[in-house]
């Protein structure tokens, strides 16, 4: 056996490294820097890694190819398009992280203890958590261009650990956190275990893990069929349950509730991208021509998701569970440009991804700021009267609240419509039928919370809106501009989505 | 600049200018917000002296591009019936300033936000029936329920915020349906000639689709419009919502903004599925003429005297909605021309009910009573208003009823007949309150009820002098409403029945 020295596309895997490069020197300034000077260090290498990894994709933005490193990735204008939506909300995630206040003292420490009582009056944070989420941005960076079902698990685990690590640091209520980080690793370990049993049936039927391989393979029909059914179906659980699609959504509402607020942002808007990146390439260019097998089913699945997490919100009384249920039928609305499976299918899913991400963020962003002395409120009934104690805070969660309820001039409309367009012209009437029925439930529970917060009275019982810092206030800003914008003048990125988003075969 | 979109823009400009005017100077804010309606009122009497009356093509045209990827266009112009719709409009709206000068006082937020919302409200109506681009006017027809959501929840009375959220969803609901024959048409447009919004271009699609598809989006869209217009039996969230809101809030609505409804029937309904519409017209006459019954007993039964004028609406909708399904040019006309006045004598009911209530501090019929002698030109202008809602030759309605009651006979000739019914029924309804609350023995604790102030003279005046006026000489609006009537008989393929004298020999 011989050993060929691996040729890599060191330009087009850049922002990769990078990203890998930030975080081993976070790692490196956890143990070697004083404790006073990490948070800032840390806070200013992520920054810089995300920037410089943006920069670096930009000056490749226009080049495509499967040799970026044997033909285990593949870089074309749909991974660029990805990528930058990651970076980006992966940057503005990071300002909400640096907020400390969410996150405890000292992770190791018992809760409750005397070592935590100690972490927490000496001032200690938990600085590591930068790394870690530099880690997850790299693995969600390589997930959504991997092109053989090896990477493409690698990738998986590499952005999972971190954040099953980052969903148990809540500083308040830890053990809820502690709680809903083991449920998701013990479930995310199931659904992995699913989708290297999927791997394993898809090389036992086309004898290969490349994703081009296995469509060669559906295209000359030679290999038995019912391991490519099994292989699609048991891959498919596994991403599925990144996604949070109904009957895999059972983590959602429990990790994002226990999760850190500012970590429930970045995994709800940076995950959804990474996992339905990938799952629109394995599906557009591995499973394209298997249509029939695979379409009926996520036709099924994404009715269910979007009924689902559509009726169930509605029964909510907590802002964050409101959002993991909102954020399941959002799952199912992005299924529809999966099934759609064409050009403009393909577009629509990244412009609503993007646009779903920002505000997502920003939700999350203005629910770090509704605390009393025990720190964030999340139950909504004590949300009543927030426009009356802070008219702004209420009002741009309000326009959250709207655009994910895809009313027009908002970026969640134009989503909508387009991925409902989309999958209508690919002769889905039954997605359109539902999407349309779901989105009437669910802006039920979205304007339930605007009611709250402008038509009710406030309660005194020390909730109170704080003043964010200058960092969260950025992240605020910045979503909410986009959103405005992105409903009202989407030609632009919709131009360039149209012109850039392709997959390279 | 072109002078519709200037006429849409310019109250926009006002709701700025309001924005910069400081919160306590509530009279500043008062008088800007009726100069602004008052020069918008100017600016479209201008444009209709400029109006082309021969011409029913649209005119003031203008159309720049929006979203090309969806072929998209913000595309205005007005043909007939929306000049009429959109005078209907913004000749109320500074009525409405006027005569509701302290409504904006007392509710949830300042005074301010009260006027920035109905200036905000009046841009979307204008835009509403100028869109000759479907997917613009379903923009309006969304954006449009926020401010009105918002000024019924936070300036009505009673159970304000439940009848603004069951009104929100009610359109929300017909709005999703809408838009899911909207992105129908627009996947039938992009697979026959490339993808638009135009209504004229898509009133061609027709003869591309199937006759099961033309029923499916024409139900679509009629649902929606049949909420909002109110038509039985989608008509519950009305009451609730009038009853509620300031009268002011209260004019708009039922004035205008339910004229989307049977504008939409006339302009998208009729013009994109001409088949669809001749299949279902023996079931919406049905549904016309029980409206017209049912608002009609629901009123003589009412106790308030806002629900009352509510229930008088759908009857009167009823009336509307039959003469556009009649496919008469006499039904069209006088269906049109009905929008119009009903505007107007709606306008008049509940600006003078608004008084007495503010007055008596109840809405309730039997707390009046002798008002007649306490503030006889209030109870005159009830008295007017009320026989301008029972159709009373001489006054505005009775020529628009009449016109759609012969227009229908010709055709229909039994709903014609269970329709004068409902004039008779009129009678009762409007003649009951008139005896309860104006004459008769004065009710205690209404003997030193102050009569109209010269503000509020100035405002019903106009209101009064339009219903007089179009009673004995409706030709100014006729002359602009026949050609638009004919034209959409005509593309119709419908011919008006003549009537014969010998049928009966």
């Amino acid at each position: 056996m011989t050993f060929v020295t691996p040729v890599l596309n060191y330009a087009q895997l850049a922002p990769i490294l990078i990203v890998f490069a930030g975080a081993i020197i976070g790692v490196l300034i956890e143990a070697f820097a004083p404790r006073a000077a990490r948070h800032s260090s840390q806070l200013f290498i992520s920054t810089f890694a995300l920037v410089a990894a943006f920069a670096a994709l930009m000056t490749v933005r226009n080049q495509s190819s499967v040799d970026a490193a044997m033909g285990s990735v593949a870089f074309d204008g749909a991974a660029v398009l990805i990528q930058a939506s990651i970076l980006i909300i992966s940057f503005l995630a990071i300002f909400l992280i640096a907020d400390q206040e969410n996150f405890t003292a000292l992770a190791a420490a018992v809760p409750g203890s005397q070592e935590e009582r100690q972490a927490l009056q000496g001032d200690m944070r938990v600085t590591e958590v930068y790394p870690l989420t530099l880690f997850a941005v790299a693995g969600m960076l390589i997930f959504p261009i991997a092109t053989d079902l090896i990477t493409l698990f690698v990738a998986l685990e590499i952005l999972s650990l971190p954040l099953y690590l980052m969903a148990g640091l809540s500083r308040r209520r830890r053990l809820m956190s502690q709680e809903s980080a083991l449920k998701y690793f013990l479930l995310g370990a199931f659904s992995s275990a699913f989708f290297l049993f999927g791997i394993a049936y898809l090389y036992g039927y086309s004898g290969t893990i490349t994703l081009s391989g296995i469509q060669e393979s559906i295209v000359g029909g030679a290999g038995n069929d019912i391991f490519l059914l099994m292989g699609i179906a048991f891959l498919s659980v596994g991403l599925l349950f990144k996604v949070g699609a109904v009957p895999f959504h059972a983590w959602t509402p429990d990790v994002y509730q226990g999760a850190p607020t500012a970590i429930t942002g970045f995994m709800a808007a940076a995950t959804k991208i990474a996992a339905f990146g990938a799952i629109l390439r394995i599906f557009y260019v591995g499973f394209a021509n298997a249509e029939w097998q695979w379409k009926p089913a996520l036709v099924v699945i994404a009715i269910i998701t979007m009924i689902f997490g559509s009726v169930v919100a509605i029964t909510q009384r907590d802002v964050k569970r409101m959002l993991a249920y909102s954020s399941i039928a959002h799952a199912g609305f992005l299924l529809a440009g999966v099934i759609a499976l064409s050009k403009s299918g393909l577009d629509s899913s990244i412009f609503y991804l993007f646009a779903y991400g920002i505000a997502t963020l920003g939700a999350f962003a203005i629910v770090t700021l509704i605390r009393d002395s025990a720190g964030e409120v999340t139950d909504l009934n004590r949300w009543s009267g927030l426009g009356k104690r802070s008219p702004l805070v209420a009002s741009v969660f309000a326009l959250y609240l709207l655009t994910f309820a895809g009313i027009p001039l908002t970026s969640g409309f134009i989503g909508k419509f387009s991925i409902f367009s989309a999958a209508y012209e690919s002769g889905s009437t039954a997605i359109l039928i539902t999407g349309v029925l779901a989105s009437a439930i669910a802006a039920f529970f979205y304007i339930r919370v605007i009611v709250l917060m402008f038509f009710k009275d406030p309660v005194e019982d020390g909730t109170s809106v704080v003043i964010p810092s200058a960092l969260t206030t950025i992240t605020i800003a910045v979503s909410a501009t986009v959103t405005i914008l992105l409903g009202v003048f989407p030609a632009p990125l919709l131009n360039f989505i149209e012109t850039t988003a392709f997959f390279i075969r | 600049m072109n002078s519709l979109t200037l006429l849409g823009i310019l109250p926009l400009i006002g709701a700025l200018l309001i924005a910069v005017i400081p919160a306590e100077q509530v009279l500043r804010v008062k008088q800007a917000a009726l100069g602004t309606t008052i020069l918008v009122a100017i600016s479209a009497i201008m444009m209709w002296l400029n109006f082309d009356e021969s011409n029913t093509a649209f005119q003031f045209v203008q159309s720049v591009e929006w979203i090309p990827s969806f072929g998209i266009n913000y595309a205005v112009g007005v043909d007939g019936l929306s000049l009429v719709l959109i005078l209907l409009a913004v000749l109320l709206t500074p009525i409405v300033v006027l005569a509701g000068w302290n409504e904006s006082e007392g509710g949830r937020w300042s005074a301010k936000v009260f006027y920035i919302l109905i200036l905000v409200l009046e841009t979307m109506m204008i835009g509403v029936f100028a869109a000759t681009d479907v997917f613009l006017f379903y923009v309006f027809f969304e954006a449009m329920l926020i401010p009105v959501y918002f000024l019924i929840g936070g300036y009505g009375s009673g159970e304000r915020a439940a009848a603004a959220v069951k009104f929100l969803l009610f359109s929300l609901f017909g709005g999703l349906l809408m838009l899911a024959s909207i992105i129908g048409l627009y996947v039938i447009s992009s697979k026959n000639g490339g993808a638009t919004f135009d209504i004229t271009e898509l009133s061609e699609m027709h003869n591309y689709m199937s006759s099961t598809t033309q029923n499916l989006l024409f139900l679509g869209f009629f649902i929606a419009f049949a909420i909002k217009a109110p038509v039985w039996p989608l008509h519950t969230w009305l009451p609730d919502a009038a009853a509620s809101a300031t009268p002011g809030t209260s004019v708009l609505l039922l004035g205008v903004l339910d004229k989307v409804g049977t504008f939409g029937m006339i302009r998208f309904c009729l013009s994109l599925f001409p088949d669809a519409s001749k299949t279902f017209t023996p079931v919406i006459i049905t549904l016309a003429v029980i409206s017209i019954l049912y608002g009609a007993f629901l009123a003589i039964g009412a106790r308030d005297i806002k629900r009352l004028i509510a229930y008088t609406s759908i009857s009167h909708f009823g009336f509307i909605t039959m003469g556009i399904f009649a496919m008469t040019t006499q039904g069209h006309s006088g269906a049109i021309l009905y929008m119009f006045n009903h505007g107007f004598s709606t306008a008049a009911l509940f600006i003078v009910a608004g008084w007495m209530i503010a007055r008596r501090r109840s809405s309730t019929i039997a707390d009046f009573g002798g008002l007649q002698r306490v503030t006889p030109v209030m109870a005159w202008s009830f008295f007017i208003a009320g026989m301008s809602s029972l159709a009373l030759p001489g006054l505005s309605s009775f020529v628009s009823e009449f016109l759609v009651l012969v227009g229908t006979f010709t055709r229909y000739p039994v709903a014609a007949v269970l329709a004068t019914f409902g004039i008779v029924l009129a009678a009762l309804y409007i003649l009951i309150p008139v005896q309860k609350a104006l004459h008769g023995p004065t009710t205690p604790g209404n003997e030193n009820l102050p009569d109209l102030n010269r503000r509020e003279k100035f405002a019903i005046a106009p209101v009064m002098a339009v219903i007089i006026a179009l009673g004995f000489y409706p030709a100014p609006l006729l002359n602009v409403i026949n050609p638009v009537a004919a034209q959409v008989i005509e593309s119709q393929g419908f011919t008006d029945p003549v009537p014969s004298e010998s049928a009966g020999k």
